[in-house]
């Protein structure tokens, strides 16, 4: 399409937002001078907003990666002094070596960065505003403003959580969980301080932000839907966006009622998780709290927090693996099903994080139950995936390979959690490195492929370009060979009961032996990281000068959003906003290699009663 | 200047990634889309299966080079049940991993897009469904219920005749109170915490207090059961014990008890490890702030005489924080003596 023709789409485009949303009484009719607030800044259309999700998910995948660098550093080196560092740490790394204040700082950033603006703002807020309005037929969310608001607020949490970095004492440093007492004493801990008070901040307004985000997709999903899309006819991609609100919205009140509680006992005296303290040379007042409270509330959002962070990558990756095999998802209600069980068994399986806490161990064995049960859906996800793929046609766009590698890290990592979470094993695993070879390989890595494999595959969606194939492949390879260098020997420390979060091991006649190793697995995460940044640079340089996106479904798939423009304006659909007839997977069905959800069913098809 | 060195390198090899990047982009716009994905395709279906291949490999090596690190026998009686749910875990985790991965990659590479290769319309199966829903399953119920009865064997009640032993976590090390002769441990309570001569806050009006002595190595006997009493002081910690595969958190205002019942002395340790500095330590695995790395208590492991010995030695810390009353004390020290050269014999 040529530069006019898109202008003059766009033209009309604009005109069907206008009478679409004549109610909001906005005014964009100039779309180059003057627009650019409502336009790329407080922008309600839900493409910018996820585009805005994804930049600033970016930026904050970057600061936490590196602090892992920085702290592998200390791990890989630890009698090794790097001058550049007090250049830019200053006193939290004097000398040339992080201190271990600063040390404890740079890995609960990195947890929390990660964990909740990366792998939850990031990935779900970036491709659940892309794609639901575009898959299920809508204009855009069925409220563009509180979808604009959830974004401003997590902007607003970004900026307090940045700004805690800056201050005086440091930022939180009492590990990504902030257990109390660490976290609610200023006096057992340095990051207990001014910081602790701004990462409660931040982490409310990012609830805040969850919760408009996760009420505005499930209503949009509920009753936006074009005419034709039945619950059933919805992409996978949906269907796991829609689970992963629920979780959100259903969780995220309890983390926030922890938080709210933690703050009373921080500032307003009260005792909900304090008891029996005698700190920095005295005894505190408090009495007949429980710490262990603070871990239940906790972890009532930690656990479906994990499956918030992986849900849509498993949605996504199973549209990609679709798409690219030519072949229907295998078991696409078992896949839906799938999803639902784990959505009910992720609010039942929390105490799985207590079982050394000193848990009653009949409540434990409950939670042991119910969380192997687990590993049954995901067990049927994986044969599903595999079976998709097996006799297709496979193309390996970085999307494809992407999704084949989430597949790979996530049957890896999640086979270690029927080891941990099997109370016995967890007695001599649990806060090992087991235990961060586990979760970084499940919902580090495996989110991560599953997040990167969406933005190759919906980039010319997002921006009507391509990426460059060359240094996408580079990104895949170098990142899927050096997730599992990095990973995989740390099970064998975790075996040999390496606690998690030490600063150093060389004083420890039981672990040193890993120091080698240790070494080795930083020069890894350093090289991954470069190639990280190649993504990175690779994701900039094509919004620009990419090639550009001929046809309007480059990936010939069969869902909605490539019925749109190759930049569709606001509203979506210049036209009428197309009818569903039929399922999105069918792919290579009656020798057709595939047929668009929009064409009706052929008389033989509706014999075969779809 | 090495710094900036190192920088200009890692600036010099993205630049030229990013040109060969551009050059096979131009290229492959001139073989045309077609040709050139066929192409990549075939590179990345081979590069796949090398991948599938040298993981094998690098899984068998990776193992072959660090079993070695790890002392793969329980030092306790009851790590032995978690070594074995390890051992039968990992080999059914291990066939799924192997099975699946070979799979997984086999297919992306025998599939791979050819030309005039139609894909196989296979939307779903029911029977193939039921099938890997209900073989898992069974597999798990077996885990659980193996896990289960480990589990409440490893958290039941410790024996009667079990040694006491009380260990409490502190910023940043770990106090740890022997109940002495009359095996009871005496009353304590926070406030009354003194950190010059009473770190755990002992009441000093309860006569089982009295013996109560605090060592700063905890003492064990070699195949005799041992119950600890976990506590903190300040905020959570936990008594891990890498080489009896066991821990449980130290909860301030909330205590825990774990019990276990060592294997080998640290001498026979040191002989079955090849490590002449070997020593069974205690680990902090709970982070609780900027010295949570170096929060280390040792366990010697000795045999009943030894052990024996040791505990004579150890002076009460009421006799500590009492000075005073030192004369009046010093018969109470004797008779520990006596009590522990009985039990010698």
């Amino acid at each position: 399409m040529s530069n006019e023709a898109t202008l003059h789409s766009q033209e009309v485009i604009h005109g069907a937002a206008h009478a679409h949303d004549h109610g909001h009484g906005h005014d964009d009719h100039e779309h180059h001078e003057g627009g650019f607030i409502s336009k790329y800044v407080f922008s309600l259309d839900h493409k910018t907003i996820a585009k805005q999700f994804l930049i600033t998910g970016i930026i904050w995948a970057i600061i936490g990666a590196f602090f892992s660098v920085l702290f592998r550093l200390q791990l890989g080196f630890p009698d090794a002094t790097f001058p550049w560092l007090e250049s830019i740490l200053g006193h939290w790394a004097k000398g040339g070596r992080i201190t271990p204040e600063a040390y404890y700082a740079l890995v609960t950033m990195h947890g929390t960065i990660l964990v909740f603006f990366v792998l939850t703002a990031g990935l779900s807020g970036t491709f659940s505003n892309l794609l639901i309005p575009l898959q299920v037929g809508a204009r855009d969310m069925a409220s563009p403003l509180m979808n604009c608001m959830s974004y401003w607020a997590f902007f607003l949490a970004s900026v307090v959580m940045m700004s805690s970095l800056f201050v005086q004492t440091g930022p939180a440093s009492g590990g990504w969980t902030a257990y109390p007492p660490l976290s609610a004493l200023g006096d057992a801990s340095i990051g207990s301080k001014i910081g602790m008070d701004l990462w409660l901040i931040s982490m409310a307004l990012f609830v805040v932000s969850q919760l408009l985000g996760g009420l505005n997709y499930i209503s949009t999903i509920l009753n936006m839907r074009t005419k034709g899309m039945t619950m059933t006819k919805m992409p996978l991609t949906i269907w796991s966006f829609f689970f992963t609100a629920i979780l959100g919205v259903l969780s995220f009140p309890v983390l926030l009622s922890g938080f709210i509680l933690l703050l009373f006992d921080r500032h307003a005296g009260t005792s909900f998780y304090l008891s029996d303290l005698f700190v920095a040379g005295k005894a505190l007042s408090n009495e007949g709290g429980s710490a262990i409270l603070y871990q239940h509330l906790f972890w009532f959002l930690g656990h479906p927090e994990v499956y918030i962070i992986i849900l849509p990558a498993m949605g996504m990756v199973s549209e990609i693996l679709a798409v690219n095999s030519r072949k229907p998802i295998f078991g696409y209600l078992a896949m839906v099903g799938s999803m639902f069980a784990i959505v009910i068994l992720a609010f039942l399986v929390w105490a799985h994080h207590m079982f050394v806490t000193g848990l009653n161990p009949f409540l434990g064995a409950f939670f042991v139950l119910l969380t192997l049960l687990i590993a049954v859906p995901s067990a049927i996800k994986v044969f599903n995936w595999i079976t998709t793929i097996w006799r297709g046609n496979l193309r390996f766009t970085t999307g494809m390979l992407f999704s084949i590698g989430f597949v790979s890290t996530f049957i890896s990592g999640g086979l270690t959690g029927i080891w941990l979470g099997n109370s016995s094993i967890d007695i001599h695993l649990h806060d090992t490195y087991f235990v961060i070879a586990h979760f970084h390989i499940v919902m580090g890595v495996s989110a991560f492929f599953g997040t990167f494999a969406g933005v190759y595959h919906w980039f010319p969606k997002m921006f009507g370009r391509y990426m460059n194939n060359t240094l996408s492949y580079i990104h895949f390879w170098a990142t899927l060979i050096g997730a599992y260098l990095i990973f995989w020997p740390m099970h064998y420390e975790g075996i040999a009961g390496m606690p998690r979060r030490y600063y150093d091991y060389s004083s420890w006649e039981s672990f040193k032996q890993f120091n080698d190793l240790n070494f080795f697995i930083s020069i890894v995460v350093i090289a991954v990281f470069a190639a990280q940044l190649l993504f990175v640079f690779n994701f900039f340089y094509s919004i620009f000068k990419g090639r550009k996106v001929q046809s309007t479904n480059p990936w010939s798939a069969t869902t909605l959003e490539w019925t749109t423009p190759i930049n569709p304006g606001h509203g979506n659909w210049p036209g009428e906003i197309p009818e569903v007839y039929r399922w999105p997977y069918d792919y290579s069905k009656n020798g057709k290699d595939f047929v668009p959800q929009t064409v009706p069913l052929s008389p033989e098809e509706e014999k075969e009663g779809h | 200047m090495s710094g900036y060195l190192a920088v200009l390198v890692v600036v010099l090899i993205f630049v030229v990634i990013f040109q060969i990047a551009k050059a096979s982009e131009y290229v492959s716009i001139l073989k045309g889309e077609k040709k050139a994905r066929q192409q990549s395709n075939r590179v990345n279906g081979f590069l796949l299966i090398i991948f599938l291949v040298l993981g094998l490999i690098g899984v068998y090596y990776c193992h072959n080079a660090l079993k070695g690190k790890i002392f793969f026998e329980s030092a306790s009686v009851q790590g032995e049940g978690i070594d074995n749910m390890i051992v039968w875990t990992l080999a059914i985790t291990g066939i799924v991993f192997i099975v699946t991965q070979i799979l997984l990659f086999w297919f992306s590479f025998k599939y791979q897009e050819k030309e005039g290769q139609q894909a196989f319309y296979f939307p779903h199966n029911n029977k193939l469904e039921l099938i890997w829903t209900v073989i898992p399953a069974i597999a798990l119920t077996i885990l659980v219920a193996i896990g289960l009865r480990h589990w409440f064997r490893l958290t039941s009640e410790a024996p009667k005749d079990a040694a006491v032993v009380e260990i409490t976590g502190k910023q940043f090390n770990w106090l740890i109170r022997y109940p002495g002769k009359d095996g009871q441990l005496g009353r304590k309570f926070f406030k009354n915490i003194n950190d010059a001569n009473n770190p755990v806050g002992q009441d000093w009006d309860d006569q089982l207090n009295k013996d109560d002595y605090m060592a700063t190595e905890m003492h064990l006997v070699v195949g005799k059961p041992v119950k600890l009493i976990i506590n903190a002081r300040d905020v959570i910690h936990d008594v891990g014990l890498a080489h009896f595969r066991l821990k449980m958190d130290a909860v301030p205002g909330i205590p825990t008890t774990l019990w276990f019942t060592p294997k080998y002395t640290t001498a026979e340790m040191k002989e079955k490890t090849g490590n002449p500095d070997f020593v069974y330590e205690i680990s902090c695995d709970q982070m609780c702030g900027s010295g949570h790395y170096s929060m280390k208590a040792n366990i010697v492991v000795e045999t009943q005489a030894e052990y024996d010995e040791w505990s004579a030695k150890q002076v009460a810390q009421y006799t500590v924080a009492h000075p005073a009353e030192a004369p009046a004390a010093s018969p109470a020290a004797d008779s520990t003596k006596v009590v522990a050269s009985n039990l010698a014999k």
